[in-house]
């Protein structure tokens, strides 16, 4: 492999780490889901990483980072689907906003 | 060829370095749309490693699905919510500082231990390349099931969210 196992892994690492760091700080809905795909992301960089220079059968992680894909779709297409409910119901998409079940 | 891998090296630490400076940008800029944009950057920089990493299927079904479709579904929401005209609206919350500190201990931590691991890097799987026939046949022959499992939970998801995000009927009462 041109590049060793360990960079590509602390890239994910830190890829990842931005992407937990915008769930955390985001006020906007649309921006904490743009950050989780921020993360699904960089599990997939590991999967395809692995697959490439440890496993003995070199689909496998790239089949299971074709599943995180259809799963990171579907995750924005409901989440989405529910900010859009919630735009047309409350008028807002920021979450410290939304508390009507905060007594 | 010595220097031909140099070049291919270098070429691939600069990608990573511009995907961080993009992520960096999806989660400070004040501006959503922007924040879009660099995610749709980031995605297509990941695609880019992918071929670096020989995985030419997974580098095209990125750019298929995360940026042809999710992206543009993303944008569509920004667009159907967002007052682009309002930038004084508070992005970030109160809990900046303390996410940093935290996250950035996570990250030694874990940075100290996979540089301590012994990864079982094999010749073999160096050689081998996954051509998308295996792919395939991986995907139709040993793991038919979860292939199946994903299938259902498509459906499932597009009923959901066509039902979620529908207009309600006028005698419906939800809020």
């Amino acid at each position: 492999m041109i590049v060793p196992l360990q960079h590509i892994l602390i890239f994910s690492l830190l890829l990842f780490a931005i992407g937990l760091y915008g769930v955390l700080v985001r006020r906007n809905i649309i921006g904490i889901l743009i950050s989780i795909e921020l993360m699904l992301n960089a599990a997939n960089i590991n999967l395809i990483a692995f697959s490439k220079s440890t496993s003995l059968a070199p689909e496998t992680g790239q089949i299971f980072a074709i599943f995180v894909i259809a799963i990171a779709a579907t995750a924005a297409a409901v989440g989405l689907a529910i900010v859009l409910a919630l735009y047309r119901v409350r008028k807002t998409v920021y979450t410290d906003e939304v508390n009507l079940l905060k007594w | 060829m010595e220097t031909l891998e140099l070049f291919v090296r270098i070429g691939i630490y600069t990608l990573m370095a511009l995907v961080l400076v993009f992520a960096l940008g999806v989660v400070t800029l004040r501006n959503l749309f922007h924040c879009a944009l660099c995610l749709a950057a980031v995605l297509i920089g990941t695609a880019m490693l992918y071929v670096g990493l020989r995985a030419d299927f997974l580098a095209a079904v990125q750019i298929l699905i995360y940026v042809g479709a999710v992206m543009t579904l993303v944008i569509f929401v920004i667009m159907l919510t967002e007052h682009l005209g309002e930038k004084s609206i508070r992005q970030n919350n109160r809990q900046s500082p303390a996410a940093v500190i935290s996250l950035s201990g996570i990250v030694v931590l874990l940075a100290a231990l996979l540089l301590r691991t012994p990864w079982p890097v094999t010749d073999k799987a160096l050689q081998a390349k996954a051509s998308v026939m295996a792919l395939g046949k991986a995907l139709m022959g040993t793991y038919a099931f979860p292939f199946e499992v994903i299938s259902v939970i498509l459906i499932a998801c597009l009923i959901g969210a066509i039902a979620i995000a529908k207009k309600d009927l006028p005698g419906e009462d939800v809020s």
